[in-house]
């Protein structure tokens, strides 16, 4: 069911949650809010659920008005950041809930619950209590709860943030499958630009209680309608400095200037912001024909294999992400590769340009 | 150092039991070798003292009266109390605060300044000397310590568990019956107790409510002097009798109690 906000906004008391918005949320699709902590992400999928009423504005489900429609009428499951299960039911139980509220019959609910715990892999733990179960299993019941009622929306609240990396891999990967086989729409809430990249579909970025931009991820991740969707669609930051094209060449200083092609070939000259994502900074050259920048190095560090070195140039402070290990003293000069092809200009009202 | 390290606990023990045996002791002999000797046991067991108690309606309407009035004082401290704690954990209201911390003040009074005004009203509305009278009155200080206590049980639980719940369908009522009370059973259990415990030891208003009819056993008790003179025997065993409840009760929460004392914040 496709869902749909018409100039909502929430406030409460003096503070505003969430500025005037409206966005048609694609049906039956995996749509992603991406957005920092109290970007207001939670507060949207409150608003969805029915658990919290707009302030003005109308949400429409489908061609259906539901502004003031209750929670329980809606047809939505959700699942939390917190691990959040009934504690005194069995696991059972509890992915039965929801269908028992409903009033499914005894034969179907064994049924349905039984097919979702194998999905998910509870078949053992079905008779035990969730305080039993590790927090992987917990979560693996709260999204078992989820699926098994058939919901028109599911809303998932950083479902993975709590656990730890090998389980999140794991059930990102699994997710997807998971909701690929049924008639619903899906809205995923993280942090986390690169689960948003891994879960597809469409993305939402969301800063300061404001929807900046919503598109299919790739085109969101590519082309971000300004600065701030970049900054919000990246990790490590995205980095920006300010440039001037005049004469067919892009000129970032004295020393480094390169011909305007690639996505700065139909730039008008002036002086621009640009773009350029940690990873198209490297300590290798990656293309034929890279830029040479020369920075001081502030910060080096490895996390897995790569090496991320923060270094200062021109005053400004810029993020090199690179394969392989990279051990760069503190305090050196050293020379980065600037991925040319892949920098996004913005103008001056930080309005996207080109990319 | 092994040995202090038993010797210690061991010393503990026998000093925090003494009075308690010395009670027991007591209740087991007769009054005249109570008066008469000094003896760490009782020289001649006697259960006379025990089976007048359990015949003398005097004496076990007592037991009854105390017990009949602080069960319903536990029962509607309790009832009252889910719905006020609830709403203290989940909503902001106007003066929440004010009026969360205006409950517990109503404990800063001593017993003694209600003790006349209650008498007056319930006098007035034919409630004295009922075991109902003494339940509400305790109320007083009842339902203000179950509010404090539920609360903070509660406010230990995720208001995400709430939303879980609306979203798997349950309305407001079947969730907070189905879900969230079983959820703080253990809350519960302890706001029960330290309402049996309040109810069960105080005195001045169970006395100054009742005459004959709901006469808590703690009065009949404090009654020291009968017509056929000191009846200590028999008061040591009313004595015994009556500690019993209270560690009935304190086996079944034991593992909450000092969640409890913290008013459900640890």
């Amino acid at each position: 069911m496709a869902i749909t906000f018409k100039n909502v906004t929430k406030r409460v008391g003096a503070e505003t949650h969430i500025h005037e918005t409206s966005v048609a949320f694609v049906e039956n699709e995996f749509n992603i809010l991406l957005g920092t902590t109290l970007a207001g992400k939670t507060t949207f999928l409150q608003l969805m659920a029915g658990l919290e009423v707009p302030t003005t504005g109308e949400i429409w489900f489908g061609g259906k008005n539901v502004t003031g429609v209750a929670t329980q009428k809606r047809n939505v499951s959700m699942v939390h950041q917190q691990f959040i299960n009934y504690p005194h039911f069995s696991v059972f139980d509890n992915i039965a809930s929801p269908l028992r509220v409903a009033g499914v019959g005894k034969a179907d609910i064994e049924r349905r619950v039984g097919r979702v715990a194998e999905l998910l892999k509870l078949t053992p733990m079905l008779k035990r209590r969730p305080n039993e179960l590790s927090g992987g299993q917990q979560q693996r019941t709260a999204l078992a709860r989820a699926l098994v009622k058939d919901a028109d929306l599911v809303l998932l609240d950083e479902p993975l943030a709590n656990l730890d990396y090998k389980l999140r891999e794991e059930l990102r990967d699994e997710l997807p499958k998971l909701l690929s086989d049924r008639k619903c729409t899906v809205v995923y809430a993280t942090t986390e630009p690169t689960e948003a990249l891994l879960l597809g579909g469409y993305t939402a970025t969301i800063h300061a209680g404001r929807v900046t931009q919503y598109g299919k991820t790739p085109e969101v991740y590519r082309r971000p309608a300004d600065l701030l969707t970049a900054q919000v669609f990246s990790d490590p930051p995205i980095n920006t400095t300010k440039v001037t094209c005049q004469a067919g060449r892009m000129v970032l200083n004295d020393q480094v200037s390169w011909a305007a092609d690639g996505p700065a070939a139909d730039l008008p000259a002036g002086t621009y912001l640009m773009g350029v994502r940690p990873h198209f900074v490297t300590v290798q050259p990656t293309t034929p024909n890279p830029v040479a920048i020369r920075g001081r190095v502030i910060i080096s560090e490895l996390s897995g294999s790569e090496s991320v070195i923060h270094f200062n140039l021109d005053g400004l402070s810029w993020v090199s992400q690179s394969h392989g290990i990279h051990g760069l003293e503190i305090g050196a000069e050293a020379t980065f590769y600037l991925n040319t092809s892949h920098c996004i200009y913005f103008g001056e009202n930080q309005q996207l340009m080109a990319a | 150092m092994r040995q202090i390290t038993k010797f210690v606990p061991a010393l503990y023990i026998v000093l925090l039991m003494m009075p308690i045996y010395w009670l027991i002791n007591m209740s087991f002999k007769t009054t005249n070798e109570i008066l008469g000797t000094f003896s760490l046991w009782p020289n001649e067991i006697t259960f006379d003292n025990y089976i007048k108690i359990f015949t003398d309606p005097v004496w076990y309407t007592g037991y009854f009266n105390s017990l009949s009035y602080v069960t319903l004082n536990m029962v509607i401290s309790v009832s009252v109390a889910l719905p006020a704690a609830y709403a203290f954990s989940r909503y902001r209201f106007l003066g929440d605060k004010h009026l969360f911390f205006w409950l517990l003040t109503n404990r800063m009074a001593p017993p003694a300044v209600f003790a006349l005004p209650f008498f007056q009203l319930y006098s007035a509305v034919s409630l004295f000397d009922t075991p109902i009278a003494v339940a509400l009155a305790h109320c007083l200080f009842n339902i203000p310590l179950a509010v404090w206590i539920l609360e903070g049980f509660m406010s230990g639980i995720p208001k995400e568990l709430d939303e879980t719940a609306y979203v798997d369908g349950y309305s407001f009522p079947r969730f907070f019956v189905r879900i969230f009370i079983p959820t703080i059973a253990a809350g519960i259990g302890v706001a029960m107790f330290f309402c049996f415990m309040f109810s069960w030891v105080e005195l001045l208003l169970a006395k100054t409510l009742t005459s004959v009819a709901a006469k808590p056993i703690a009065a009949t008790m404090t009654r020291t002097a009968s017509s056929s003179g000191y009846e200590l025997g028999l008061l040591a065993a009313a004595g015994t009798l009556t500690i019993i409840p209270g560690a009935f009760v304190i086996y079944f929460v034991r593992n909450y109690i000092a969640k409890g004392f913290a008013l459900g914040r640890v």
